[in-house]
């Protein structure tokens, strides 16, 4: 059975200009250990689904599902206090600054302390022993002088690493991390991406990577969801997602990367920019940029079809 | 190459000094260190690196927004002789702009695009007329790639990489022939920065401009690059043709940032040179090479001495004790 299972997730944000749909009709599952990474460009809904699995988003969200499983329970019936006690302990999530996510005001010790003392209890000797352990075991020298470091105090790949430290802290089933290398430079991009496939496979945790880099997705993930404008438009294994992306975006956003343009003079680019609020087109929302979109595309909005293993969202898959 | 170089830059050097805690004697901060290299028209330098080491220091000395401490800088064969906190001469100003990362926060929230385009001109170009302003902004706006009715809207009207496309537009204003591009597509979605990308291109193609162009991004190096330097804490470690760099990167740095980054191709697995920590503190530089303490290559030698950047050969130069040198070349 699935760890995570979720099917027909739609959410929907309250604005003054009426309900925007952030994500709509999302099928995600993981099966424990292994790692799936949903990529998407700003404002595809990638962060908003995972935060509404969690139950982190605003007043303002209205969430609904036809399933919304984790490890046999089902998320939406959960009262909060049921729910805070999944959420962190056996689920938890790395959010991308992790300057601006950890509380300046205590140090780190306190604050791997308190996920600890949340949901593991213990007396303060042994929470303290697992807090030095977790800061050894995400790689952070000298962990007893770290203890009591300030978040200002440390850079942004030890930030990072405190906050891998807390998120782990509970043996987490499974573990979302949004973006956790944007914020950061490449060789500590590599360290960290590192770390956390290490410790996936070390504790057979399942991962969910959220990012908009592809060349981080081809080198840690083994399932890929590609998100356009709120919707999952493929769904595919890493390897024959590169090597035959079977939807327009896909392939469009595939050969946009400089790396894989070759010796040509010019990027190939997809023109315009992704709908907002008040000019979502007709049909599939992808056909206004899409190079294969006809007068069908125009009208009817694609369905994933059942049989299709890509699960595309597109009326012609490549 | 053709004719002079539009820079020309001598061991560019810029140390701040900054005092740890209140009455504490301030310590210095080098943080650029002897940059050197030759820019010509048409021509696009890419300057690599993490942050904190030393990239948009040497922008803004390259904007002659701060005097160099050290080293000499010819721009368009005019020698800049600046003072602290004295402006640059306005016609040596002019030909180089700037355009900046963050598109949401270089534009004035305030103002419309024709207003922040006509303004440059205004200032620098007393002998238009209104009419003749308005005009060239929106010759310009077309230029870039944005439509006329642009012209009379405000910032927030606009995408990252429409906002992206205003800066450009705002920087050729004055038709200089040096722009210095600071992490320009870093934070623009993938679809949107190969947009900006060709259109830096063929405005380089149109213009003859020269680049130099601020990056961490390599695989966009790679692309749009002639010349490369990359630094580490404040340092020029390996300066050279982009073409020879990448192919064969000599210095333990170059390798290890090159495959560092992660490559689009889940059947390419490759051997990654590990890093081990972080850079430096600049308070408290390592003695010898500042990059030692990470490297994998060193050895006792390398806490002796500063290395010396020194040609391998007559493209590429390398500041490594451990990379073979050709015996005795005359300097």
């Amino acid at each position: 059975m699935a760890l995570l299972d979720i099917a027909g997730l739609d959410v929907s944000f309250r604005t003054t200009g009426g309900l925007f749909p952030a994500v709509e009709d999302a099928h995600i599952a993981i099966d424990p250990g292994e790692v799936l990474a949903i990529v998407g460009e700003s404002g595809s809904g990638k962060s908003v689904s995972m935060l509404a699995t969690m139950g982190l988003l605003p007043w303002t969200a209205e969430v609904g599902a036809e399933k919304m499983l984790f490890d046999g329970q089902d998320l939406s019936r959960l009262t909060s206090r049921q729910r805070r006690r999944i959420v962190g302990g056996e689920m938890s999530m790395i959010f991308q600054e992790p300057m601006s996510s950890l509380n300046p005001c205590f140090t780190v010790g306190t604050q791997i302390d308190e996920m600890l003392r949340q949901h593991r209890g213990g007396s303060r000797k042994e929470r303290r022993e697992r807090t030095l352990e977790l800061l050894a075991q995400v790689g952070i020298p000298d962990p007893a002088k770290r203890i009591g470091a300030y978040p200002h105090q440390l850079s942004g790949g030890m930030s990072q690493r405190v906050m891998i430290a807390m998120a782990i802290s509970c043996n987490p089933r499974l573990l979302i991390a949004d973006e956790p290398t944007t914020a950061l430079d490449v060789t500590i991009q590599a360290q960290i991406l590192d770390l956390l496939l290490q410790l996936q496979q070390d504790t057979g945790m399942a991962l969910i990577l959220i990012t908009h880099d592809m060349g981080v997705v081809a080198e840690t993930a083994q399932r890929v969801i590609v998100q356009y404008a709120g919707h999952q438009v493929e769904r595919q294994d890493v390897k024959s997602l590169f090597a035959h992306p079977r939807h327009p975006y896909t392939e469009a956003l595939l050969s946009a990367l400089p790396e894989r343009a070759g010796e040509q003079s010019r990027l190939p680019t997809i023109p315009g920019v992704v709908p907002g609020l008040h000019d979502r087109p007709s049909g599939c929302l992808f056909h206004p940029r899409c190079r294969h979109a006809t007068e069908h595309c125009r009208q009817v909005a694609p369905r994933a079809e059942a049989g299709d293993p890509a699960r595309t969202l597109c009326h012609y898959p490549l | 190459m053709s004719g002079d170089p539009v820079i020309h830059a001598v061991n560019l050097t810029r140390h701040y000094r900054v005092a740890s805690r209140p009455f504490a004697a301030p310590s210095v901060v080098k943080a650029l260190n002897e940059a050197s290299f030759d820019l010509y028209p048409g021509q696009t330098l890419a300057v690599v690196g993490e942050s904190g080491c030393g990239k948009s220091t040497l922008a803004r000395v390259l904007t002659m927004i701060e005097p160099p401490t050290s080293g000499e800088l010819t721009i368009n064969g005019r020698r800049v002789e600046l003072k602290e906190g004295e402006p640059p001469p306005k016609d040596l100003r002019r030909e180089v702009q700037i355009i900046f990362q963050n598109p949401y926060g270089s534009l004035n929230p305030r103002k419309t695009v024709a207003t922040m385009l006509e303004e440059p001109l205004k200032l620098n170009r007393r002998e238009l007329s209104a009419d003749q302003r308005r005009q060239a902004a929106l010759e310009m706006i077309e230029r870039v790639g944005l439509r006329p009715e642009h012209a009379d809207r405000y910032p927030h009207m606009f995408s990252g990489g429409q906002r992206q496309r205003i800066a450009i537009a705002r920087a050729l204003m004055l038709n200089p022939r040096i722009l210095v591009l600071d992490e320009p597509v870093s934070a623009l979605d993938l679809s949107i920065q190969a947009q900006i990308l060709n259109l830096l291109s063929d405005l380089q193609d149109e213009f003859g401009l020269a680049y130099v162009f601020i990056s961490h991004d390599l695989s966009v190096v790679k692309r749009i690059a002639d010349d490369v330097i990359v630094m580490y804490f404040g340092q020029p470690v390996e300066t050279g043709p982009a073409d020879e760099v990448f192919e064969r990167p000599r210095h333990p740095y170059t390798q290890a940032l090159f495959s560092a980054t992660p490559i689009a191709d889940p059947n390419r697995h490759k051997e990654r040179v590990r890093l081990k920590g972080e850079p430096p503190s600049p308070l408290a530089p390592p003695p010898g090479c500042p990059f030692a303490p990470r490297c994998f290559m060193a050895t006792e030698a390398c806490t002796q001495g500063d290395p010396p950047l020194e040609a391998v050969n007559e493209r590429v130069k390398v500041a490594c004790i451990h990379v073979e040198k050709p015996a005795q070349t005359a300097p």
